[in-house]
């Protein structure tokens, strides 16, 4: 038997593949790959209200990789942000759900995100807010590995950590592709974890394919972060849950044909039942 | 309303003073109110207020790209922030998170962009924006003003405070040409005649203003008729006062302290050719990098003077 969070963490990944079906095409390997994540913090983490999205004392979550919208909107839309049937118009025509997140088109998306490296800093602005208005709402933060080539990620480490932004706590997405190839190969990261503990950020690296581990250092790090920004690297595989995908080398935007779709939910069902 | 004072002197009080005083009345007036610099406070005269107002004012350090993200973060959570920076870096530097991350996202931040032109002097041609007005005017939804004068910036700043969207104000941190009382109140999209006339009508902005003014006395004196508007509203752009001067003057000179290249006056010709044609000449920075030097002589280099306005004058008048 699988576990509740891992469920939902399949379920998003059934509904993202509906998503991608209808269209034909998508971000399919950054969206399957932090799935886990958001199951882990949409699954019980996060102090929200499907019902009032605009909840001021909500918490607020930024996915920076703006890109992997489908994983957010299928999560949302299993909470109950919006109809499930909605995920099919996935860069339709006069969609309300585009490739990447779009705060003022999509119930329930907390900021608008896609030129990456800038929901770091808005992510950023949210929890300094916040926390300068004695509210204890929290602001989590999802960033791709690729995304860490961008400047503007270690100008907002920098500022997070010097402003003691404790209500902030970060993820990197660390599935080792991006879109021309393998990080290493084309500007390497070097050590993650050492470089935020390095600009005073609370850092720990857990493998990603695990919702209630994830949510379970979330917890441990809200308790031992003290006025420090956390950041969690997670350890995944781009296209994770979906072999058909993980193994395309380049995967960062695929076509997906109706037979593909189907025979990917249908093993994700199975997965389900069997775990 | 507003009440002129022009008589060429300078003002008495430095851009630079007015706005430290001002961005002060601001946060203590509205606890929502939120100040960010990115190390020019020393040089914008607001140097001390993030510590007399901790929860409100933000040094964010050399970081103007996240400067701008995490403006557009505290508008997402309820917060009227107030950003300054020179206007080189609040256009070129960070263009991409103004566009996306304030603007697109539909969020409400006010970006004072200091040392305009050739205002910026002695800091040359990698500080010296010319483009700022052409990009910020590009961006969908913005408001764009210049500042024309310290008491537009104490009497007009704080009243943006609840604008929506972006607006992105000029502001010359030096002591310009005094040309409004300080009791003079004034409204984005709705721009001030200065003068009245019929043979031309001058459009002006910033320090242009009262280079057009002091025109305007030494054409009258050779039998010319100008008048002058004070186009503060860069965008929106005044288009009823154009319309009505097309039909009274059916001639035009646009002056400008930025690049003719996408500023005011590619904003006022557009507007007049498409619905009453008539000569339009804009005097302003004819497509070049800055340089240092005095303003006096930068004005000079780059033909930001009452002389070029008075020879654009000429031109658009015998073209009619």
């Amino acid at each position: 038997m699988i576990t509740p969070l891992k469920e939902f963490a399949t379920d998003i990944r059934i509904q993202e593949m509906i998503e991608f079906k209808a269209r034909g095409f998508g971000h399919t390997g950054g969206s399957l790959s932090v799935a886990d994540c958001l199951a882990a913090l949409y699954g019980g983490i996060m102090r929200i209200d499907p019902k009032n999205p605009q909840w001021e004392d909500r918490d607020r979550l930024v996915l920076s990789k703006g890109h992997a919208g489908p994983a957010l909107y299928a999560t949302l839309a299993l909470k109950g942000y919006f109809p499930l049937e909605e995920l099919k118009t996935l860069n339709q025509n006069g969609t309300k759900l585009p490739s990447h997140c779009d705060r003022n088109l999509t119930v329930g998306v907390d900021m608008t995100t896609g030129s990456l490296g800038q929901g770091a800093s808005t992510a950023c602005g949210m929890a300094l807010g916040l926390k300068h208005s004695g509210k204890d709402a929290r602001v989590y933060l999802i960033l791709g590995d690729g995304e860490c080539q961008e400047g503007q990620v270690w100008e907002m480490a920098l500022f997070a950590a010097h402003h003691k932004l404790n209500n902030l706590i970060a993820f990197i997405d660390y599935n080792k592709r991006q879109l021309d190839g393998y990080v290493k190969d084309i500007c390497d990261l070097g050590d993650l974890v050492a470089k935020f503990k390095s600009f005073n950020w609370y850092t720990t690296m857990i493998k990603g394919d695990d919702p209630d581990l994830i949510r379970q250092t979330v917890l441990d790090v809200q308790k031992n972060q003290g006025d420090r920004p956390g950041m969690i690297v997670l350890d995944t595989i781009k296209g994770a849950g979906v072999p058909q995908i993980e193994n395309i080398p380049l995967n960062h935007h695929t076509n997906v044909t109706p037979e593909e779709a189907d025979e990917i939910i249908a093993q994700l069902e199975e997965f389900k039942r069997k775990g | 309303m507003f009440k002129l004072i022009y008589n060429g002197e300078k003002e008495k009080k430095a851009g630079k003073k007015v706005f430290g005083e001002t961005m002060q009345k601001i946060v203590e007036q509205d606890p929502l109110a939120v100040y960010l610099d990115g190390d020019i406070m020393n040089s914008i005269g607001t140097l001390g207020l993030e510590k007399k107002f901790p929860d409100q004012v933000f040094e964010c350090g050399i970081q103007e790209a996240d400067m701008m993200g995490i403006a557009g973060g505290l508008s997402a959570v309820g917060k009227k922030p107030y950003v300054h920076t020179f206007a080189a870096f609040a256009a070129r530097r960070a263009f991409d998170q103004v566009f996306i991350s304030i603007a697109y996202a539909k969020n409400n931040v006010r970006i004072i962009g200091s040392d305009p032109g050739v205002t910026s002097a002695y800091n040359g041609g990698t500080h010296m924006p010319f483009e700022d007005i052409c990009l910020y005017r590009a961006i969908p939804h913005s408001t764009v003003l210049e500042f024309t004068d310290s008491a537009m910036l104490a009497s007009l700043l704080p009243t943006l405070k609840d604008r929506p969207g972006l607006t992105y104000c000029r502001l010359n941190r030096k002591e310009g040409t005094a040309i409004y009382s300080e009791d003079s109140t004034f409204e984005p999209g709705k721009a001030n005649l200065l003068r009245d006339g019929k043979d031309v009508t001058i459009v002006a902005c910033g320090m242009m203003v009262g280079e057009s003014l002091k025109a305007a006395e030494i054409l009258e004196k050779e039998g010319i008729s100008a008048a002058v508007i004070d186009m503060f509203t860069i965008k929106p752009l005044d288009e009823e006062i154009i319309k009505e001067f097309a039909g009274k003057t059916h001639a035009f000179v646009t002056a400008e302290n930025a690049n003719i290249v996408g500023g005011l006056g590619a904003a006022v010709a557009a507007f007049l050719a498409e619905t009453t044609p008539c000569p339009v000449i804009r005097v302003g920075v004819k497509d070049e990098f800055g340089q240092v030097g005095t303003p006096e002589y930068l004005a000079e280099v780059y033909g930001l003077t009452s002389k070029e306005i008075i020879e654009a004058v000429k031109k658009a008048v015998s073209m009619k």
